[in-house]
């Protein structure tokens, strides 16, 4: 579904991405680790377009997209909820939602529906502007706008960063739940258990390139361990 | 006392046309985070389409001139959006000196199309006379702004595509991401932007004559309400127009002219001390 072949990327000269490679099967999820740093989020920017990728490519069903503005993305089934819960601040939780919506292909408003349906949290919140929500409660939001346009891929950069216990728990499972009905995913997330509980495959970076991979088994293994240690 | 009460309707009616010549000056700098030193330009086309549209609709120039000029100034806000601002974005300050240069341009080109000396409008009959100190041409002034304020908050708070424009604003990126095309965003927001100057032109042939250089009486002042009122905030706008309209107003009555502009830098100055990002904040992040 979503193949990364030999991905090059950075900031002006600083160059970050040095020729990452990874897959994600339809309908799969898998998980992208690695300490702090080394490049997990420029990854995902460079995957949706954020970041012009200064070599390699991105396919996406098939087609490349290495090139394409970023909401073209989207319109392709991308949906990307990036680190830090961000949210448009002035705008209600509503207002949030809406917005993306109005922006995707298919503009279905029980698409709204179906998303506060995955964090019922955020259903009496709805009037409230964004910015007074909580960690947590930015985070839902961030995940359920991203799911407002219905993707195909789901790419999520530390979901449960900064985000406090309980609520965690509500994102692993929505998360989940998701994947089990069939989303594909690409997460970042440095949580190891939490990692080996939901994904399929793993990717691990260090140093703007992948030093490991593998099935979702060996993350338990003393390799991986010394991999992410900090 | 009755030079307070007759200064009034002056002062308000310049506080809205700056209000006008801030919203759009606000929302394209909220948008692309640079000054367009150009937008002062679009008040002169504004004025001088009035001035043109008189061969044709007589003295029911200015009226028949309000549509027309937010068209003729909301798309030379755009071919310069297109052609000039999206290429230096993320470089404010190359933005700054090209826009400058354009301004200046468009200046020499209205002195070669018009000529240097003004050129008068004449007033529709029916902004003749006045109700008691408030005179109908000021009054329409005053109607004209207020109409924008609220048009303007309708479109931002009740239809999508300000919802969009507001998304943009305040998160750029993020918008991207969220799949909204930021590069359409930013032609509409520099066509209404640029087209609310061009009314703003309309209204001042009401009260003044026109020359190539109107724009650059009102833009610096306009310059000053949006950094009063806080980037990209229509509230802030609002009030900061109003009393800076009126404080200019009242400090030019009681002193002269330049020593006005000296007392309303000072004020703004001042003010900004206090509130350094101006009365109404959009893009303050929530905590994280
Ligand atoms: N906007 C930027 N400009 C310049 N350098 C940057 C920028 N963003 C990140 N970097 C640098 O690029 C490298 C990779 O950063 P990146 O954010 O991709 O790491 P990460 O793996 O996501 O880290 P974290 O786990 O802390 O989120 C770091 O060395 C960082 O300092
Ligand atoms: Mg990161």
């Amino acid at each position: 579904m979503l193949r990364v072949r030999e991905l090059c990327a950075g900031y002006g000269r600083a160059r970050v991405l040095f020729g990452v490679s990874l897959e994600v099967a339809p309908g799969s999820l898998v998980c992208v680790m690695g300490r702090n740093g080394v490049g997990k989020t420029t990854l995902l920017n460079t995957i949706m377009g954020v970041l012009p990728a200064t070599g390699g490519e991105v396919v996406f069903d098939g087609q490349e997209i290495t090139r394409l503005a970023p909401h073209e993305r989207v319109r392709r089934g991308l949906g990307y909820v990036p680190q830090g819960h961000e949210t448009f601040p002035q705008l209600s939780v509503m207002g949030n939602l809406l917005v993306t919506l109005e922006a995707s292909p298919h503009r279905d408003p029980a698409a709204v529906e179906e998303a506060l349906e995955v964090f019922p949290r955020l259903k009496p919140l709805v009037k409230k502007r964004a910015g007074f929500l909580s960690g947590g409660q930015q985070q839902q939001l961030a995940i359920a706008r991203a799911l407002v346009t219905r993707p195909r891929l789901l790419v999520l950069d530390e979901p449960t960063e900064g985000v406090q216990p309980s609520i965690v728990q509500e994102i692993e499972e929505a998360v989940e739940r998701l994947h089990a009905g069939g989303l594909a995913v690409l997460l970042v997330e440095q949580y190891l258990d939490l990692a080996v509980r939901l994904a399929d495959r793993f990717v691990i970076l260090d140093a703007g390139r992948v030093v490991h991979a593998g099935e979702a088994a060996e993350l338990g293994g003393e390799e991986v361990h010394r991999l992410l240690a900090v | 006392m009755g030079a307070v009460i007759n200064q009034l309707p002056i002062g308000l009616s310049i506080a809205a046309v700056l209000l006008l010549i801030a919203l759009g000056l606000t929302f394209t700098f909220g948008q692309m985070g640079v000054i367009n030193m150009a937008h002062g330009e679009f008040i002169m086309a504004g004025a001088y389409t009035a001035y043109l549209l008189q061969d044709w609709a007589g003295r029911q120039a200015v009226p028949v001139a309000l549509p027309v000029a937010f068209v003729v100034a909301g798309l030379m806000g755009l071919v310069l959006e297109r052609t000039l601002i999206r290429r230096f974005y993320g470089r404010p300050l190359d933005t700054l000196l090209l826009t400058w240069g354009v301004s200046l341009l468009l200046q020499q080109l209205a002195r070669d199309l018009f000529g240097a000396p003004n050129v008068q409008v004449r007033a529709p009959e029916f902004l003749e006379g006045g109700l008691g100190v408030l005179p109908y041409n000021r009054l329409f002034i005053m109607a004209l702004a207020a109409g924008g304020v609220l048009a303007i908050w309708i479109y931002l708070n009740r239809t999508a595509q300000g919802r969009r424009m507001q998304a943009v604003m305040q998160n750029r990126q993020l918008a991207a991401v969220m799949g909204i095309d930021t590069g359409r965003v930013d032609m509409r927001t520099f066509f209404i932007g640029s087209g609310l100057a061009g009314v703003a032109g309309v209204a001042l042939t009401l009260v003044g004559p026109v020359g190539p250089a109107l724009g650059t009486y009102y833009i610096v002042d306009a310059f000053l309400v949006v950094v009063a009122g806080g980037l990209g905030a229509l509230r802030g706008a609002v009030a900061a127009a109003l009393a800076l309209g009126l404080l200019n107003s009242y400090a030019e009555f009681w002193t002269d002219a330049s020593l006005a502009k000296v007392v309303v830098f000072a004020a703004v100055i001042a003010f900004l001390q206090v509130r350094p990002r101006g009365l109404f904040v959009l893009r303050s992040r929530a905590l994280t």
